[in-house]
């Protein structure tokens, strides 16, 4: 598996080939549709991220000492989001999501999601995949 | 009225937001501020800066003098009996807080409280705290599937354990106005106070507190070209002289020994601690500033405004609006089949459009349409016709990417 470095920088360069707000929006609603879908039984209130506009649910497996993530949104864009981010996120150790940063956000051109007023909860939905890293990391102690 | 020249008065509507024109139609949620107040504001930091009320020295005179002329203009343009029967608030929240927070004090057990289903969560979370305290019970008017409230059932409602009937005058959510008039005239028929809030209501509608014979009427500037961190709250004299103060510190007191602190006289009762001086002088210049449009011509032009907009939404297939009021401010509430509020809002803003998505505060009414919120566009005076028309290009655009 590459390291959550080398697939931001993947991502960033996907996202470097468009000019304007319209094509990165549609790339992200197409990411969105290969989001690795919460399996239904999980999409549960407790799920959900508080924070956002629209629902957003998160669950996370464990396997080989890696997370699994999976997710779901009500919102096609915030389902791109989170998909961007369990694209990053997922299949690494728990160590690796704590120590990654998130600077990759602000070089796609969606800084503006990373306010934490903003009412989508990127911010969040990065915490809540941390607490889920954290969550894992103490059982794997 | 000359719609253009009135857009010169607002500098923010000149900027852009990615890459395109700034269209403003989130006036619900706060209103634009027009120069002639942030002059005013400007003015008063320059040249008359000081405590109120305390000082002998000039500038503290010429400070309260001001003060309380905007206070005048206030009691003014809604046409309250005195003075002294309008609060300085930090705003509408603020205002409805003092009165819950007094009645606290008054109700006992068993007594009724009655709200209204269109009600925002400000409206609500205050009184179901009071209630919690006292033991009293908190009654909802229900709407029907238009958004209005349903009078037959708010009859049934009434009766002499009725204490207080608070409802706002206009829903955020749906822009429904409510039947005020009536609401208050069978509130008192069973001995209830009423309290309206005024917030939604006081862009469009001048409000006459003496011909409504309202007990309590609340609202914040910010809604209406003024200031944020500023509002009233109306009260008769002789409500106000019931209620408990809300908050100690200084102003409020007449008299104070270890043994026993006497009140000050309204409106000082209830305004504990340095005001919010520029932001209650602004407040008086936006009122100011309205009168000389006249909220006769703005309520008429906005009214035309909201049927180009429900018309031009209704032609878009998949648009459903939600509170088709007969009486309706300037407020339109939508969805599209199948899309999610947050994602339309989300692609209007990259088009510069700025409206508001979700559940505007107001959960229940999202509840009882079953929906997770709503696109809410809401306009004011400044508003054109033409930007409109950017709205609906937009949203065709949106649910083109989206569906």
């Amino acid at each position: 598996m590459e390291t959550i470095n080398a697939v931001q920088q993947e991502i960033v360069e996907e996202f470097s080939m468009f000019d304007d707000w319209m094509q990165r929006y549609e790339y992200m609603i197409e990411l969105g549709k290969s989001l690795p879908l919460i399996d239904p039984q999980y999409k549960t209130e407790d799920n959900i991220i508080k924070g956002c506009q629209s629902k957003v649910w998160v669950h996370a497996d464990l396997e080989d000492n890696k997370l699994i993530f999976t997710a779901d949104s009500d919102a096609i864009i915030t389902k791109g989001i989170i998909a961007i981010l369990i694209r990053v996120y997922s299949h690494q150790h728990p160590d690796a999501i704590l120590e990654a940063d998130t600077a990759f956000i602000d070089k796609i051109g969606l800084k503006e999601h990373l306010s934490p007023t903003r009412a989508n909860g990127l911010v969040s939905m990065i915490k809540q995949l941390k607490m889920y890293a954290i969550a894992f990391k103490t059982q794997l102690n | 009225m000359d719609v253009q020249k009135i857009r010169n008065d607002f500098p923010i509507l000149q900027r852009k937001v990615n890459g395109k024109p700034l269209v403003y139609f989130d006036n619900a949620a706060t209103s634009q501020t027009p120069i002639q107040v942030i002059d005013t504001i400007v003015e008063y930091y320059n040249n008359y800066n000081a405590n109120i009320h305390r000082g002998v020295h000039t500038l503290s005179q010429e400070a309260t003098e001001l003060y309380e002329l905007a206070r005048q203009k206030i009691q003014k343009h809604f046409n309250a009996a005195q003075a002294h029967e309008i609060i300085f608030t930090s705003g509408t929240t603020h205002s409805i807080n003092i009165v819950s927070n007094g009645y606290a004090q008054i109700l006992s057990k068993g007594d009724e409280v009655i709200v209204s289903a269109l009600e925002h969560h400000s409206n609500i979370v205050p009184w179901q705290m009071m209630c919690e305290k006292t033991g009293a019970v908190l009654k909802v008017i229900p709407m029907n599937e238009d958004g209005v409230l349903i009078m037959e059932e708010y009859d049934q409602l009434l009766s002499n354990t009725t204490k207080l009937v608070f409802v706002n005058h206009v829903s955020n959510a749906l822009g429904t106005v409510n039947p005020i008039e009536e609401i208050i005239t069978k509130a008192h028929a069973v001995g209830a106070e009423v309290l309206i809030d005024g917030a939604q209501a006081s862009p469009h509608i001048k409000a006459d507190v003496q011909s409504l014979d309202v007990d309590y009427y609340v609202t914040s500037a910010h809604k209406l070209c003024g200031p944020t961190g500023v509002g009233m709250l109306y009260g008769k004299q002789s409500a106000l002289n019931r209620l408990p103060p809300y908050q100690g510190g200084g102003e409020m007191i007449a008299e104070v020994t270890f043994e026993k602190t006497t009140y000050a006289d309204l409106p000082h009762k209830f305004e504990a601690g340095t005001p919010n001086i520029a932001g209650g002088i602004g407040f008086g210049a936006a009122l100011d500033y309205l009168n000389t449009i006249g909220m006769e011509e703005i309520a008429a032009y906005e009214e035309q405004l909201l049927k180009y907009a429900t018309t031009a939404l209704n032609n878009i297939p998949g648009v459903k609006i939600y509170g088709v009021a007969p009486q309706k401010t300037a407020v339109i509430s939508f969805n599209v089949t199948g899309i999610h509020p947050y994602d339309i809002g989300s692609i209007l803003d990259q088009l510069g459009i700025a409206v508001r998505t979700g559940h505007h505060c107001a959960q229940p009414i999202m509840d009882f349409y079953q929906i997770p919120g709503t696109v809410r566009a809401s306009f004011s005076f400044y508003n054109t016709f033409q930007e409109i028309d950017s709205m609906v290009e937009a949203l065709k655009k949106a649910i083109q990417m989206l569906q």
